[in-house]
């Protein structure tokens, strides 16, 4: 476990760090970067893939397994929706 | 720290770093497009380097491997086949996967037979209970906007029914803290208290409010998969969840102030069936129009404004929009769209139909740039908008929709409402603008209207 209060600092300054990110943005990006971030937090998969690893019980197996194949939907489809959406953001110039 | 432990970490903080350069790319339509390719290339580097975690078992690794090509192959399928109109839900639906594995971490956790200390086990409760809950809520989400479940669910105790769920589940975890692994019992029946609260939380909510609970979900994931993080001692989900967790509570702040509703009355309070009717009788009449007379009125004016609604997205209609703008561009009208910040079903929904059409986002307006010029435009087209253009909001406090920010479509010379029927809005109010003197309807379905208008433009 990261040091107590080191982990605090750590949980502000990132909880700031995204405040900050998306106060600037324009309202045409707005599906685009929930759905974007909602491709972030697919970074769950690199904990299910510890804990199914790590399993030691047919149990843990089975929930480490299913959480191995949610978190893959979410990274994986996560980036696919976002990079569809984004795909058609283009201006009039660079349309000719 | 040995040598394989070191490059875990070294890669995490490369991936944290590529997933804040890519959110904050992201968030400018010029870098938009790089930014998700900058984020997935940490998401590429962050899971191979995972293969390496010290004290992985090899079958468990092949577990590994077939459970991402199954999740990860079934959601690229479904990500690359489903339909613009349709990316709400989808969104939905991937939310909840991420919280279901931010759930199924803690359980992982919880199961073992092991002392974690009061601190992770706590965090792992905590993480458990707000990813179940984005879990079954999402699912419910994604089953609402999937036209799956058409009536929300509502009876009188529902609140008490709500509260009582969370609270069993919070006094259960809290009972886990002291007895970690002599109660499977009670940890099975914690992850159940809490799916059962996100399905009951999320069923009674109409459609008109989903963008809002499924960023709000959306948050709640990201703050899961953050404690999960410190469960596993695992940076890159502590930076990545809490960046996440606080970029999605902002985004679900502004979409609930757009919609002039708080947080508390889109998760706590019925909305869109109690037949009120905006107070009053309403005033004038509807008055049709036919396409051929609406299309001559647009050809020959000067400024056109586009307001486009859900309507839009269920008619996919965008492409014969942006058809007969380029037509109306020809005859040297100047065509600009405005879009509210909750047209559709999610912010944004409506510009990422446009540009899939073609429309480049240098003619589209939001509220705050576009509102003062209604006044100076000769027709402002409605197709499909309904609650975002009542004036009844800036009118009537007795509305329920009173207060919220609208398009100012009465101050146009001319307005013309391309609608089905004569139904009412999501809220269930009537619409005072279709009722004014200068505004004409013309009825059918969003894709034939238009149709018929483009046809009416070029004859013209």
């Amino acid at each position: 476990m990261i040091d107590g209060f080191i982990a605090l600092y750590i949980f502000m300054l990132a909880a700031f760090t995204g405040y900050e990110i998306i106060a600037r943005v324009p309202v045409i990006l707005h599906t685009p970067l929930m759905s974007g971030s909602n491709f972030v937090h697919g970074i769950v998969l690199v904990g299910a893939m510890v804990a199914l690893g790590k399993a030691d019980s047919t149990l843990g197996q089975v929930i480490g397994f299913l959480g191995v194949v949610l978190a893959a939907g979410n990274a994986v489809g996560g980036y696919v929706v976002t990079e569809r959406m984004l795909e058609m953001f283009k201006t009039s110039r660079e349309r000719k | 720290m040995d040598f394989v432990t070191f490059m875990i970490k070294a890669t995490y903080f490369v991936a944290a770093f590529l997933f804040i350069v890519g959110l904050k790319r992201m968030s400018s339509p010029k870098t938009a497009r790089g930014g998700i390719v900058w984020a997935g290339w940490g998401m590429v580097l962050a899971t191979i380097v995972t293969f390496f975690w010290p004290g992985l078992s090899f079958f468990n690794i092949a577990l590994i491997v077939v459970g991402i090509g199954i999740g990860g192959g079934l959601a690229w399928w479904t990500g690359k086949k489903v339909a613009m109109t349709d990316m709400p839900q989808m969104i939905a639906l991937y939310n909840g996967m991420g919280g279901g594995a931010a759930g199924a971490i803690a359980a992982v956790e919880l199961y073992r037979n092991v002392d974690h200390g009061l601190t992770v086990t706590f965090l792992a409760v905590l993480g458990g209970l707000i990813g179940s809950v984005s879990f079954s809520g999402s699912l419910i989400a994604f089953a609402k906007l999937q036209g799956w479940m058409k009536k929300p669910l509502r009876f009188k105790a529902a609140n008490q029914v709500n509260a009582g769920l969370l609270l069993g589940a919070i006094i259960i975890g809290m009972f886990l803290l002291g007895n970690y692994s002599t109660h499977t019992t009670l940890v099975t029946l914690f992850f159940l208290l809490a799916l059962a609260a996100g399905i009951m939380l999320t069923s009674p909510i109409g459609g008109a409010d989903m963008p809002v609970v499924i960023s709000l979900y959306n948050a709640l994931t990201g703050l899961a998969v953050a404690f999960e993080g410190f469960v596993l001692n695992n940076e890159a989900m502590i930076i990545a969840g809490t960046v996440v967790g606080a970029a999605g509570t902002l985004l679900t702040q502004l979409m609930a102030k757009a919609m002039n509703r708080s947080l508390g009355s889109v998760l706590f309070s019925a909305f869109g069936d109690e037949s009120v009717d905006g107070g009053g009788e309403v005033e004038g009449s509807l008055k049709p129009i036919e396409p051929s007379d609406a299309g001559i009125q647009m050809a020959f004016s000067s400024r056109v404004i586009i307001i486009p609604g859900y309507g839009l997205a269920v008619a996919q209609a965008q492409h014969k929009v942006w058809e007969l703008t380029q037509l109306l561009q020809e005859k040297g009208v100047k065509v600009r769209f405005a879009i509210h910040p909750v047209a559709g079903r999610m912010p944004g929904h409506m510009n990422v139909l446009l540009a899939e059409a073609g429309v480049p986002y240098d003619l589209i307006y939001d509220l705050d740039e576009i509102n003062a010029d209604f006044e100076n435009t000769d027709v402002v087209l409605v197709i499909g908008a309904n609650d975002v253009v009542n004036p009844v909001a800036r009118t009537d406090p007795s509305s329920p929709i009173y207060g919220m920010p609208i398009l100012n479509a009465d101050k146009a010379k001319n307005v013309i409402v391309i609608k089905r029927g004569k139904g009412k809005g999501f809220s269930g109010i009537e619409n005072r603008l279709f009722y004014l003197d200068n505004t004409r309807m013309l009825y059918g379905d969003g894709q034939a209207a238009v149709a018929e208008l483009i046809q009416a433009v070029k004859a013209s």
